[in-house]
C-alpha cells in the first residue's frame, strides 16, 4: 500500500490558485481511477478535477470557499503499490488554508494518468425532474398544505433532494408563494445567511477592485435612433435564411470600431500596478451577460474585423455558450472595452462600473419614443440615451465626451456607419 | 309517521373507513350520524382481517403440536374443537366489536342500526326495527365496503363457501378447494391446511399470488408444495357436476375433484347495489364510485372512501380516508397522497409489501438498485426458523440518489416488518438513512439494515 499526493495542477495559462467549489469525496470513499474528485473554480470556469489513480480516500484538504494555490495537496489517496508520495498520511485533515503540503513529488504509480480536466457548467442543478414526487415527511406535507404551498416548487436540501421543515421555512421567507391573504402584512423573521463563494466572489472581487481602483468618470448622452431603427428594421425584415436578426449591439459596436482608431487612450488595459496603459490595435469588445449565477463578460475578439452579421452571431455565440458554462477561458478573457445592455430594462440612464483593467465601458439604454424638437416643430423620435464611464487617470473628460459625441453623430447618420 | 332527523354528517357504513370517518368528526365537534346494518367493525372486525387471523393463529399452534420438533414430544397427536376455535375467534370480534361501539359512543356519534337508502344526494332513508327515519344531512360519507366476487357458474350456497363463510365453519373440512390463488384463498387455505384439510388450489393466472414477482411468492410456493398442497394454475373451475367440481386444466383436460368445501375467493366487488346509489348522481369510474385525491365524489359534499373507490381493498387504505375527509369536512386542508399502501399477506410465510415492486423493466433499468438480504444470514430468523423456505428483505433504490423507491419481504413474522418499511417510505429515506440507523440485534428487521448495506454495496453478514 502506497500513498499517492493529488495536488492542485496548473489548470490554465498563470493560473497561481483556485477556488474550492465542491467535494465529489469523502474521507474513506474508495474511488476508482476517473471519477470526479473536487470542483474547483478559476478565473470565471468552473473545472472538475479526477482522479488519476484508484484507492481509498484518507484526508481532503481545504473546504469549500477555500482557494487551493496550484501545486498544494487536495487529496491524499491511499492506493495498491508505492504511491507518490513518502511517510505518513498528513497529520491533519483539518481544512486550513491550503499551504502547499511538504511533500516531496514522486513519479506517479505505473498506469497513472495525468490528471484530466473537463470544464464543466458552474451550475449546481436542482436535481427534481417534471413529474418526480417531491421528498417528504408527512409532517413536512402536511404543513406545506396548510400553508397552501405545492411541495413541486420547493427546492429540498436534504439527501435525494428531501424537503425539510427548513427547507419550506426558507421557501416561505423567499417569498416563494403567498401563503394565504391574511399574511399579507405579517411581519417576516428570519436572515438567511449565504456564504460568498465561488463565481459571485469573483464578482464581488472585481467589481470592489473596479470602484477602488478606478476614478470612474461617468457620461449620459442622447441619440436619436430612428433613422438607424429603421434600418435595423429593413435589415432584419429583408435579411437571408442564414443572416441572423440584428439588434442594436453590433451597430453600436461597429460605430466603436471605427471611432477607437481616433482615441486610443480608450481602447486600452491599464496595469496600475506597474504604472502602464496598454493601448490596443485590436478591439477585443467584452459583452457583460446575465448567468444564472451571475454576472460573466465574455469578449468577442478582433471586433474590427466583422461586419455587422458576424458581429451578430459572434455575440450570439459566445453568449449561448456563457450561459450553458461551457465558455473557455479564451472567450472570457482579454477584452479592451466592455459594453453593457440591459435591453428592454435599459432604463434612462446607468452608471456601469468599469470592467478593470479596462478603461471605459459603455452603456446603451432602452430605446423609447419621445416628443423632440426638430426644426421648431415637437416630432415623435425613437430616442436612446447612451452611459459610459471612463477611467479618469487615464481619460480625460473632455475626450470621453468627445469620443461619446462621434460615437452618437455615427449612429444618428447610420449611412456613415459604413463609409470608408 | 317516519321519524325525520338533521345532521352534519352521515357516514354510510360502519367499516373501518365509515366508523373512523365518524369517530373523527364526532372529535372535531361535528354533528355525526352512522348508519350500519350489522354490527360496526365492517367486514376487517367482523369477517375478514381480524377472525381470519385468530384462525391463522389458531391454526400455527396447531400444526407445531402436530409436528413437535426440537426435543418436545406430546404423548397423542393434537385434536381439534374448531367450533371452539371460532367461539374463541368470535369473542375476540366481540371486544373489538364493543370496542369500536364505545369509542364512536364517545365521540357522540350516533348509531342508527338499519338499512340505509338514499333517496337523493343528501337525504337516506334508514329502515331500522323501529321503523324508518329520514336523515338529511349536510355531508354525505359513503364507505358501503366491498363483497366477495361470486362465479355465476358457481354461485355460493351449500358447500360452496366465502370468506365469510370459511371463518365461521362447524368444523376443519377434510377436503378443501380453494379457487383463487390471490391473498384471502391462500392465507385461509393455509390455515386450513394446518388444520389437517387437503388442500387445493384452483388458480387461472399461471402462478399464485399474481400481484406480486416470482421471487416474492416463492417462499409461499414451496412451503405449500412441502405440504402437499396440489396447485392447479392456468386452470379454470367450469361448475359443480354430481356435487364434484369440474375444472379445466392448462393442457385441457377436464377433472373432477371430490371437495368438502369449494372457497372461492376470486377477488371482491364494491358495493354499490341496494342502497340508492343509483339515486345520487355521483360519477363512477368503472365499477368504483369516482373521487380526486380528496376522496370527494363528483358531488359537492358527497365523499366516498375505502373498498368502494378503488383498489387496493385494505382497512388502513380506507381508514386513511376516514379520517381525511372527516378532517377536510372540518375545514382543514388534506389530501390522500401517500408515499406508499403497504400491503401483508399473512400466508405461510408471511409477505409484506411497500411501495415499487420490481417488474422485468426495473429488473433491467440500471437506474435502479436492487438488494437483497437473506434470512438465512439472519441469527434471529434462524433461531425461529422463520427463513426455512428462502425468506429475504428487499429494497430497490434509486442508483443516482439512493431514494428507495420499494420495500418488500417474504419469511415468517414479517408482518410486523410492514410498519418500518413504510415509514422510511414516507420519511422519503435514502439507503444511508437506513444503513444509519442501528436495528436491534437479535431481530429480523436487522436484515432491512443490511440489505441497505447491501445497496451501498457493503452489507456485513453476507
Amino acid at each position: 500500500m502506497g500513498r499517492y499526493v493529488f495536488k492542485l495542477p496548473d489548470v490554465g495559462e498563470g493560473t497561481a490558485e483556485a477556488e474550492i467549489v465542491a467535494w465529489h469525496v469523502a474521507v474513506g470513499d474508495v474511488i476508482e481511477e476517473d471519477q470526479n474528485l473536487v470542483d474547483v473554480m478559476t478565473d470565471k470556469a468552473t473545472v472538475e478535477m479526477t482522479s488519476p489513480v484508484s484507492g481509498k480516500v484518507i484526508s481532503l484538504h481545504g473546504e469549500p470557499g477555500q482557494m487551493a494555490a496550484v501545486g498544494s495537496a487536495l487529496v491524499e489517496l491511499e492506493v495498491e503499490g508505492a504511491g507518490n508520495a513518502a511517510g505518513k498520511a498528513a497529520p491533519t485533515q483539518k481544512a486550513e488554508a491550503p499551504t502547499p503540503a511538504p511533500i516531496k513529488d514522486k513519479a506517479p504509480p505505473a498506469g497513472a494518468k495525468s490528471p484530466e480536466t473537463k470544464v464543466l457548467s458552474a451550475l449546481p442543478s436542482v436535481p427534481r425532474t417534471f413529474g418526480d414526487k417531491p421528498l417528504a415527511s408527512p409532517a413536512v406535507r402536511q404543513r406545506a398544505r396548510d400553508l397552501g404551498i405545492e411541495l413541486q416548487y420547493v427546492p429540498g436540501s436534504g439527501p435525494a433532494g428531501r424537503i425539510s421543515h427548513a427547507d419550506l421555512d426558507a421557501y416561505v421567507a423567499s417569498g416563494g408563494s403567498a401563503p394565504s391573504a391574511r399574511s399579507a402584512h405579517a411581519w417576516r423573521d428570519g436572515v438567511e445567511e449565504i456564504k460568498i463563494i465561488g463565481l459571485r466572489r469573483k464578482i464581488a472581487e472585481k467589481m470592489q477592485d473596479s470602484k477602488r481602483r478606478i476614478p470612474h468618470y461617468a457620461y449620459v448622452e442622447e441619440i436619436d435612433m430612428t433613422e438607424l431603427e429603421e434600418l435595423r428594421a429593413h435589415l432584419n425584415k429583408t435579411n437571408r435564411a442564414d443572416q441572423p436578426k440584428l439588434n442594436v449591439l453590433p451597430f453600436l459596436i461597429r460605430a466603436l470600431v471605427r471611432i477607437l482608431p481616433d482615441y486610443p487612450q480608450i481602447n486600452a488595459r491599464f496595469d496600475d500596478d506597474a504604472g502602464v496603459v496598454h493601448r490596443h490595435a485590436a478591439v477585443h469588445v467584452g459583452i457583460a451577460t446575465q448567468t444564472v449565477n451571475g454576472l460573466i463578460v465574455p469578449v468577442v475578439r478582433h471586433a474590427e474585423a466583422l461586419d455587422v452579421w458576424d458581429l451578430a452571431n459572434e455575440i450570439a455565440r459566445i453568449a449561448q455558450l456563457t450561459r450553458e458554462g461551457k465558455a473557455s477561458r479564451d472567450d472570457l478573457s482579454g477584452s479592451t472595452i466592455t459594453i453593457t445592455s440591459l435591453g428592454a430594462l435599459g432604463g434612462v440612464a446607468t452608471t456601469p462600473v468599469i470592467n478593470h483593467p479596462e478603461v471605459a465601458i459603455i452603456g446603451p439604454n432602452a430605446i423609447i419614443e419621445r416628443p423632440v424638437v426638430r426644426n421648431g416643430q415637437i416630432v415623435v423620435r425613437r430616442m436612446m440615451n447612451l452611459s459610459s464611464s471612463f477611467d479618469h487617470r487615464v481619460v480625460d473628460g473632455f475626450d470621453a465626451a468627445e469620443f461619446i459625441q462621434r460615437v452618437k453623430a455615427m449612429l444618428e447618420h447610420p449611412a456613415t456607419l459604413f463609409m470608408e | 309517521m317516519a321519524e325525520a332527523i338533521k345532521t352534519h354528517v352521515l357516514v354510510l357504513g360502519g367499516g373501518p373507513g365509515g366508523y373512523v370517518a365518524a369517530i373523527r368528526a364526532g372529535q372535531l365537534g361535528l354533528d355525526t350520524t352512522l348508519i350500519e346494518v350489522d354490527r360496526v367493525g365492517g367486514t376487517c372486525l367482523i369477517r375478514g382481517c381480524i377472525p381470519s387471523k385468530a384462525i391463522i393463529h389458531v391454526a400455527g399452534q396447531f400444526q407445531a403440536m402436530a409436528n413437535p420438533r426440537h426435543g418436545i414430544s406430546l404423548g397423542a397427536p393434537p385434536a381439534i374443537d374448531f367450533a371452539e376455535t371460532v367461539k374463541w375467534k368470535e369473542g375476540v370480534v366481540d371486544k373489538l366489536n364493543s370496542g369500536v361501539a364505545a369509542l364512536l359512543k364517545r365521540a357522540k356519534v350516533r348509531v342508527l342500526n338499519g338499512w340505509g337508502t338514499f333517496t337523493d344526494g343528501k337525504t337516506c332513508r334508514v329502515a331500522t326495527k323501529d321503523g324508518d327515519v329520514t336523515v338529511a344531512a349536510e355531508h354525505v360519507i359513503l364507505a358501503a365496503g366491498s363483497l366477495p366476487v361470486e362465479l355465476p357458474f358457481l354461485p355460493f350456497g351449500g358447500d360452496v363457501i366465502s370468506s365469510t363463510e370459511a371463518l365461521s365453519l362447524s368444523a376443519v373440512p377434510k377436503r378443501l378447494v380453494v379457487i383463487g390463488a390471490g391473498y384471502i384463498g391462500l392465507e385461509l387455505g393455509i390455515a386450513f391446511r394446518k388444520l389437517g384439510a387437503e388442500m387445493v388450489v384452483v388458480e387461472a393466472m399461471e402462478r399464485i399470488l399474481p400481484l406480486y414477482d416470482a421471487p416474492l411468492v416463492e417462499p409461499v410456493r414451496r412451503w405449500l408444495q412441502r405440504n402437499g398442497v396440489m396447485l392447479h394454475l392456468g386452470a379454470k373451475a367450469k361448475g359443480l357436476e354430481d356435487g364434484k367440481l369440474v375444472l379445466e386444466t392448462k393442457d385441457g383436460e377436464t377433472l373432477k375433484l371430490v371437495a368438502d368445501k369449494i372457497l372461492v375467493t376470486v377477488g371482491r366487488k364494491p358495493s354499490t347495489e341496494g342502497w340508492g346509489l343509483e339515486n345520487m348522481a355521483v360519477d363512477m369510474a368503472g365499477r368504483f364510485v369516482k373521487v380526486d385525491d380528496r376522496c370527494a365524489t363528483s358531488m359537492n359534499g358527497v365523499w366516498a372512501v375505502g373498498d368502494l373507490v378503488g383498489e387496493p381493498m385494505l382497512e388502513h387504505k380506507a381508514a386513511t380516508q376516514g379520517e381525511m375527509v372527516a378532517q377536510i369536512i372540518a375545514g382543514h386542508a388534506r389530501k390522500f397522497d401517500p408515499a406508499s399502501i403497504p400491503a401483508v399477506c399473512f400466508t405461510e410465510p408471511e409477505i409484506v409489501s411497500a411501495g415499487l415492486l420490481p417488474t422485468p423493466e426495473t429488473a433491467k433499468d440500471k437506474s435502479i438498485i436492487t438488494a437483497i438480504f437473506p434470512f438465512a444470514a439472519n441469527g434471529r430468523a434462524l433461531s425461529m426458523e422463520a427463513g426455512d423456505d428462502g425468506g429475504f428483505v428487499r429494497i430497490l433504490a434509486r442508483a443516482s440518489d439512493h431514494r428507495v423507491l420499494g420495500i418488500q419481504a417474504v419469511g415468517a413474522h414479517v408482518s410486523e416488518l410492514s410498519n418500518e418499511f413504510s415509514l422510511a417510505l414516507e420519511m422519503g429515506a435514502v439507503l444511508e438513512d437506513i444503513a444509519g440507523t442501528i436495528h436491534v440485534h437479535p431481530t429480523l428487521g436487522e436484515a432491512f439494515n443490511e440489505a441497505s448495506l447491501r445497496g451501498l454495496g457493503h452489507a456485513i453478514h453476507i
